[in-house]
């Protein structure tokens, strides 16, 4: 893990020192909201806890989280810093996790940034903080998870576009491969195990139980994992492509 | 004394490409060897692989007795590198860029204050610290990149180009400051500009292909050139063209060439010194001389030469 820690400082200060963290935070707060109170009709239900809040999220990250995972690895190679990094005394691990929790950090500064939520349904009602606290964590995780697939595919190519966009799209079949629409698509030819094994890939179930206030191990398990997963094949990706121009 | 850099057999393919065609060298402690060759010689390949940004396709790399593949990071603890075209993270400014540097480097508190200040003064980039890179002249740029690499005070230098765009006064200091850093370091450098081979190389080294074409000092270099021992003589005008024809009948001369400016130049049999022989003609004819000189060499010539065999052979024929 040589160089992580100078790594991950240099990377979450390099957010504060351009708008674009500001901005990126300022469109979390304002649709987090727009979601959550318009959409989520989270007055008219009634009821004290911040599950219209936690409903909309992985929508939101589906987009949010590769637009910030997209430049983690792309620019690097585009500036040819990658060369300047990869020739300093810091280990491939190091490199590739300082990155990778700096922009997690920052997620997690936009996340806790929803405090008045929280405020609101306490101030509105008695809401189970354990559950609301669970759901927090549940939304790091999942937050995590999107993020580890962005930093992979941005070492793929030098094009923060494309990038981008195959990021989203690899997230997006994490996010609905859960979701009845996929599930009955395979379920026309394929046995159960195939689908349960599908179905538990998804974002959505897991990141739902956790919402519930259940914090099941295996939940944690797979965020984990999954997160794990990306990031050596970040790693593997990285030492493949540096040379490549 | 062991070989600060050992290089074996290096080989790197890029594809159907052979960029580094089997190339050995070692470089000592007070050495600055430069890599000269033409563009696409392999140079910059060759400085990738020993700082271990590179992963050759076969051969062995050491550098301070540490193979580059088994413990990369002992290695680039060690050397301090100027890639090609300077990268560096174009949104911070020079102050907060080498603060990283030296965070990952391992300087810390007062070392760190000590060897920074020490960078910025000697690299001339106290009025730009606080300007984003992104905004700097190349040559600004250029400049941040080795200070970057000097920071740590490594033992092995390795830059690519160090004085590409850089304005004159700041050449003639880089190159000072490379001379100076040189008595306890091993340093390669690559340029394109012949004369800062002579000004700061101990050693010259010409890759063309991917292989080492030439590899000596300067001066051995200087002597494979045509110019080598050479005598130019400039005539007050008129005595020129009969002197021009006596000159070439003389022993050791093989062939006078005007240079285009009203001088002579007179090329010697075999690189042997001609200059007695030519003074002592001049005094008995008694020609009137304004100007005499042995030209050492050009390196530009062997350059030419061995790079792509096509530099002009004296005309041995017309002359005698
Ligand atoms: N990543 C790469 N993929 C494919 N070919 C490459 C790659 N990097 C370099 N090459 C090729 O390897 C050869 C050597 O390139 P290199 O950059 O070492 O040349 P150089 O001697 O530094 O030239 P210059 O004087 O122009 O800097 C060139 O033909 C180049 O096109
Ligand atoms: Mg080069």
């Amino acid at each position: 893990m040589t160089g992580l820690m100078p790594i991950f400082r240099r990377e979450l200060a390099g957010y504060f020192a351009t708008p674009v963290a500001y901005v990126f935070i300022v469109i979390f707060l304002v649709l987090s909201g727009v979601f959550c109170f318009y959409l989520g009709n989270f007055f008219e239900r009634g009821q004290a806890d911040l599950r219209p809040f936690f409903a909309f999220q992985p929508w939101l990250y589906l987009f949010l989280i590769p637009a910030i995972g997209m430049r983690l690895w792309a620019e690097e190679r585009k500036t040819g810093t990658i060369e300047l990094l990869m020739t300093l005394p810091v280990s491939l691990a190091g490199a590739v996790l300082g990155k990778f929790l700096a922009a997690w950090a920052f997620t997690a500064i936009a996340l806790a940034l929803t405090f008045p939520m929280w405020l609101t349904v306490a101030y509105l009602g008695q809401p189970d903080h354990g559950v609301i606290l669970a759901g927090y964590v549940g939304s790091l995780l999942m937050a995590g998870g999107y993020l580890a697939i962005a930093a992979c595919i941005s070492a793929v190519t030098k094009n923060q576009v494309i990038a981008f966009v195959v990021a989203v799209v690899i997230c997006f079949i994490f996010t609905v491969s859960g979701a009845p629409l996929v599930l009955d698509f395979f379920a026309a030819w394929a046995p159960q195990t195939i689908l349960n094994a599908i179905s538990s890939f998804s974002f959505i179930t897991h990141f739902n139980a956790i919402v519930d206030g259940v914090i099941d191990l295996r939940d944690l398990v797979f965020f984990a994992s999954l997160i794990g997963f990306w990031l050596f094949a970040n790693a593997v990706v990285v030492d493949l492509k540096k040379a490549s121009g | 004394m062991t070989a600060m850099i050992e290089i074996r057999n290096l080989v790197k393919q890029f594809g159907p490409l052979i960029a580094v065609d089997d190339i050995s060298f070692s470089v000592d402690r007070g050495e600055v060897l430069g890599f000269l060759g033409p563009n696409g010689a392999g140079k910059s390949t060759t400085m990738k692989m020993i700082t271990g940004f590179l992963t050759p396709t076969s051969g062995a790399i050491d550098v301070c007795g540490h193979a580059v593949a088994d413990d990369p990071i002992a290695v680039k603890r060690r050397v301090g590198y100027l890639p090609e075209g300077a990268p560096a993270y174009p949104d911070m400014t020079p102050a907060a860029y080498l603060s990283f540097i030296a965070d990952v480097r391992g300087l810390r508190g007062a070392d760190k204050a000590k060897r920074l200040d020490y960078a910025v003064e000697r690299i001339g980039l106290t009025g730009v610290m606080q300007q984003s890179i992104d905004t700097l002249s190349k040559g600004y740029k250029r400049r941040v990149g080795l200070a970057q690499a000097i920071l740590h005070d490594p033992e092995v230098l390795i830059l690519d180009e160090p004085t590409d765009g850089l304005d004159p006064n700041q050449k003639h200091e880089v190159r000072g400051l490379i001379s100076e850093m040189a008595e306890n370091k091993a340093i390669v450098i690559s340029t394109h500009i012949l004369e800062e081979v002579d000004a700061v190389c101990s050693r010259a080294m010409v890759i063309a292909d991917g292989r080492v074409v030439a590899d000596g000092t300067p001066a051995e270099l200087e002597a494979r050139s045509r110019f080598h021992n050479a005598v130019t003589l400039r005539l007050e005008d008129g005595a020129t063209a009969t002197a021009a024809a006596d000159l070439a009948k003389l022993d050791g001369v093989a062939a006078v060439e005007p240079d285009g400016n009203g001088r002579l130049t007179l090329f010697p049999t075999d690189g042997a010194p001609i200059l007695d022989s030519v003074g002592q003609l001049v005094r008995e004819r008694g020609w009137p001389v304004n100007e005499i000189r042995v030209e050492g060499g050009r390196l530009d010539d062997v350059f030419r030469e061995i790079t792509t065999g096509r530099a002009e052979k004296p005309d041995q024929g017309a002359a005698k």
